[in-house]
């Protein structure tokens, strides 16, 4: 009893949390983005069935999303002109066949290699895709791409999902679905042996796998989970439009899954959020949000490598002893933070003001001299005055060195939190 | 038909010769570093807006000296903080790295060029027809783009197989770490090389922003074909990269030329209805699947030789 | 008694260099045999022939009587022939017990199973414990194998080499660079996880050789000068020279 609770209490709270999530943000623009969240956070899963599960770099995942998307408006307007009874809840299914079948047409020819031989096949293949887009237009559409309206097909319970929390609770099973037939396929035989292939593809061969088939099962199933989250883009937004199968898309599920973290189940689901916060939220205070992005991006490769759960995870190993002393171990160490933190602010203060006030003068100088900092009608600078270029230059620099003085107060935090975890034992 | 063949394989050559001066650098760089620069491309693209900067402060001659140096000292500066720093994570982490960095430099280009095509000429000394084939005029300047590759091309050779810093880069092409073992200092020369290969696309890009088009969206364009020229070479074959540069330059070129189709061949026996997939693949173009052929080439060559043409090494 | 191994007439060049130049060589079902002789001889090379890593330039490869020239290393793998690797070769971002299992996987039948929770395999994971017991290292399961010392690592190499309950195995060095007290206890390993089985060992400690096998290859620049029990090689005249030869190795 208390290991079922253990393994499947988890869902349930997921599910319990799915369920309640609307009463807790009502707004319509709320609901709207825990549907784009719902299905990025199965598209980053997917693709981490790839990259973290077994060590698969690709560049074009979105393939297996975009068509899927597009089989998906198809088959609504299929069934909406021809009066099979399908309901909307089932279309997903197809979107799954559609990512299943397409994985297993190119992954049949992309997956015999691996490693960086296998990123640039992904690539090329993603290209094709893309290319094909703009002449095969009575599939994709052309410029205007495939509508489908998701309210034409037969209702179920009476639901025929025209209102946005209608699909909402729609996304939120496929989603919870999906999460955990991922998570499930990570502790079968398959799944070990994808992580087995990540490690060392060659000894694989000395242990009876074939590390080629092992990535082509992978690339199948992450193809055919991608394949859900398009179908539900589809119905999402009533459109399937080109750019769905495109580099760009390719690109947003990589940055989720990566800056979330691959080495963790979780990882992509943090990533999938937080992407897809940032992505809306970010544009409201800045044009250039996305080299931000980008900058972001860079930074957890170089100093973050696995991602934010892998931060999380970091400090797992403080939970330990009696509670009172976890929190104040944390506690210091969160006070040390802090401390870094403030000069990390300021210096990154300085870089935005820099970067905003030469993309003003690059790209804006018919607006004039002044610049709302951030679109924020309070914080005006002249960028044709020289204090603040100078401020943001010392904001910087001077930032830099003085967070750079705090990194001694955190390693010291870091140690002694690690001695005081070790002292309380297991 | 002559005269198209003439002008196709002329244009073909020198669309071959450009995208090997960029395959060059980038091969050069995987084979030492085993390290595929994504961002490639984008210092290709860099080139070109440096270039035009320069031309309209300084003029073009300083332009195509100076884009390329300034290019390759930051993918010198890239190399030696960022791909250093990470290359302990391994080649998945580096391949982001630079997949970030190609991310960047766009956006960098646009917030300070915008999105918009630059005004970035021929040179009017330049500007020019250098000869006439049957009714063509060939510009002076796409003769000079061909000179000049060709010209860098002889010097890379000359580079490789004549000096010592060559001999040194071709014996770590095959034995890194017996190169090492001789003491030769191989993460200066890994500096080196990468701002080698990266000026190398910057010259590309400075020279040929000026005849095609320069715009925020080339590395985007060009990056993908960039790859496919490697792997349908073979990673790592600087022989191979060669080879399937001509051979995509060529096969785009011609392909532009044609406006073939199947219909135009096979209309009168059959005709498929229009709106369908079916239609769609009858009545294009080859100039219209221009684009897509070096994907499928790619295609191709992944299933009757998944190494590439000339690859041997297996990564 | 039945061949386990047979090798005809074996060659492999790389370029223009020979490395295996012509190796026949029958190895009994049952049988420890050891492959000895100075670096640089094309030991590994041979493992790498046997086991489907190299292709050979010319010869063949048969198990059980079975030519298996030309098959991948996985489906020489399920016919009952698995290997060890001179340079250690885990997963080592997994855990101890991960790489056990691994290994154990496809002997149980399960194959590429995407449906089945691992965990509820019983027989898999009687049979992972039972590995982790003969290598002594239940107390490690846990541990993700890259942090292991060296002697454990090694220990592991064999324990994944073993756990497919392959019939024939090839051991490429086991022993080298440990301790006198590490390659005893390695030594008692191998003799038990072999019993009952056709081993093939590459090894370069003379003590571990005499003691071991029951019959002696000698490899020298790509042939096999001789093969025969242990006391004979002792005396066999073209090893010594052979040797003295090359005094001074390791």
């Amino acid at each position: 009893m208390s290991s079922a609770v253990k393994s499947y209490g988890v869902w349930i709270l997921a599910a319990i949390l799915l369920l309640i999530l609307p009463y807790i943000f009502p707004a319509g623009a709320s609901i709207t983005t825990m549907c784009l969240i719902g299905i990025m956070v199965i598209f980053a899963l997917s693709y981490n069935m790839l990259l973290g599960q077994t060590g698969m770099l690709s560049f074009g995942h979105a393939v297996y999303y975009g068509l899927a998307a597009f089989v998906t408006s198809h088959m609504i307007n299929w069934a909406a002109k021809s009066g099979v009874p399908l309901p909307l809840p089932l279309i997903p299914v197809f979107g799954a066949a559609a990512g299943l079948f397409f994985g297993i047409v190119f992954g049949s020819v992309s997956t015999k290699r691996g490693g960086t031989a296998f990123a640039m096949i992904s690539l090329g293949l993603a290209e094709l895709v893309y290319s094909s887009s703009l002449i095969l237009r009575s599939f994709f559409g052309g410029e205007e791409g495939i509508s489908a309206d998701r309210t034409k097909l037969i209702r179920l319970f009476g639901y025929n999902f025209g209102p946005q929390i209608q699909v909402y609770y729609l996304i939120a099973f496929w989603t919870l679905l999906c999460v955990i037939l991922m998570y499930a396929i990570t502790r079968t035989p398959l799944g070990r042996m994808c992580n087995a292939v990540r490690e060392n593809p060659e000894r694989v061969e000395f242990v009876g796998y074939n590390p080629q088939f092992v990535r082509f099962i992978a690339f199948s199933l992450a193809g055919l989970f991608a394949g859900v989250a398009g179908s539900l883009a589809a119905i999402n937004i009533e459109l399937a439009q080109a750019s769905f199968v495109g580099a760009a898309q390719s690109g947003a599920v990589l940055l989720a899954a990566y800056i979330g973290g691959v080495a963790f189940f979780v990882g992509p689901v943090l990533g999938a959020i937080l992407v897809t916060l940032l992505s809306i939220k970010l544009s409201d205070f800045s044009e250039i949000w996305v080299l931000y992005f980008g900058i972001f991006f860079i930074t957890i490769i170089l100093f973050a490598p696995y991602g934010l759960s892998g931060l999380l995870m970091m400090h797992a190993q403080f939970w330990r002893g009696p509670f009172g002393s976890k929190i104040t171990r944390l506690g210091k160490l969160f006070g040390a933070y802090v401390v870094a933190l403030i000069p990390a602010l300021v210096m990154i203060f300085g870089a935005i003001l820099l970067i905003e006030m030469i993309h003003h003068v690059a790209q804006k100088g018919a607006e004039g001299a002044n610049m709302h900092f951030l679109r924020r009608n309070y914080l005006t600078v002249n960028t044709h005055t020289v204090l603040p270029w100078v401020g943001g230059v010392i904001a910087m620099i001077g930032g830099f060195f003085a967070f750079r003085f705090t990194w001694p107060t955190v390693a010291n935090a870091w140690h002694n939190a690690l001695v005081d975890a070790q002292r309380s034992g297991k | 038909m002559a005269e198209l063949i003439i002008i196709s394989t002329l244009n073909g050559v020198l669309y071959g010769m450009l995208l090997f001066l960029m395959a060059s650098g980038l091969t050069l760089i995987f084979s030492m570093m085993g390290v595929l620069n994504f961002a490639h491309a984008s210092f290709y693209m860099l080139g070109a807006f440096l270039g035009f900067q320069i031309s309209q402060w300084a003029g073009f001659i300083p332009a195509i000296i100076l884009a390329p140096l300034i290019a390759g000292g930051l993918g010198a500066l890239v190399e030696r903080y960022g791909l250093r720093t990470v290359h302990k994570h391994g080649h998945v982490a580096e391949l982001l790295f630079t997949f970030g960095l190609a991310f960047i430099i766009e956006e960098v280009i646009q917030m300070i060029w915008g999105k918009l095509a630059m005004d970035y000429r021929v040179p009017s000394f330049l500007d020019f027809s250098a000869f006439t084939i049957y009714a063509t005029n060939y510009p002076a300047y796409k003769a000079f783009m061909l000179v000049f590759s060709i010209a860098i091309f002889i010097g890379l050779i000359f580079l490789l197989t004549r000096t010592r810093a060559g001999l040194i880069i071709q014996a770590s092409l095959t034995h890194p770490n017996m190169v090492g073992m001789l003491g030769h200092n191989v993460p200066r020369v890994f500096m080196l090389v990468f701002g080698l290969g990266t000026s190398l696309a910057a010259i590309a890009g400075a020279i040929a922003g000026a005849a095609f088009v320069t715009q925020s969206n080339m590395a985007a364009l060009l990056g993908p074909i960039l790859f496919v020229v490697v792997v349908v070479g073979g990673l790592g074959s600087l022989w191979g990269a060669f080879v399937a540069s001509l051979l995509i330059g060529l096969l785009q070129t011609f392909a532009i030329a044609s406006d073939w189709s199947l219909s135009k061949f096979f209309g009168s026996y059959l005709s498929p209805t229009r709106g369908t997939i079916l239609f769609d693949i009858w009545t294009v173009t080859i100039a219209q699947i221009g684009p897509i052929l070096p994907y499928l080439l790619l295609v191709l060559v992944l299933i009757f030789r998944p190494t590439g043409l000339f690859g041997t090494r297996d990564t | 008694m039945n061949s386990a191994i047979e090798l005809k007439n074996l060659e492999k060049s790389f370029g223009k260099t020979a490395i295996i130049r012509g190796v026949s060589l029958d190895v009994k079902a049952g049988e420890r045999h050891a492959v000895i002789g100075p670096n640089g001889a094309g030991k590994s090379t041979l493992f790498n022939l046997i086991s489907g890593r190299f292709l050979p330039s010319s010869g063949s490869v048969l198990l059980h009587g079975e030519n298996i020239t030309g098959l991948r290393p996985f489906e020489i793998n399920r016919r009952g022939l698995s290997r060890s690797f001179q340079v250690t070769n885990i997963f080592p971002r997994l855990s101890v017990w991960e790489n056990v299992r691994c290994a154990v996987l496809w002997s149980k039948g399960y194959k590429y199973s995407f449906w089945r929770n691992i965990d509820k395999l019983e027989d898999v994971r009687a049979r992972t414990q039972e590995i982790l017991e003969l290598i002594g290292m239940t107390n490690r399961a846990e541990i993700p194998a890259g942090v292991l010392t060296y002697a454990e690592q090694r220990a592991l190499e064999i324990g994944i080499t073993i756990a497919g309950g392959a019939n024939i195995i090839l051991l490429d060095e086991p022993t080298a660079g440990m301790s006198r007290g590490e390659a005893e206890n390695a030594v008692a390993l191998i003799r038990k996880v072999s019993e009952g089985r056709t081993l093939i060992i590459i090894e370069h400690d003379m003590g571990v050789v005499f003691n071991l096998a029951d019959r002696i290859s000698v490899l020298v620049y790509g042939q096999i000068i001789a093969t025969d029990e242990p006391a004979k090689i002792k005396a066999n005249q073209k090893v010594q020279e052979a040797y003295l030869g090359t005094a001074g190795h390791d």
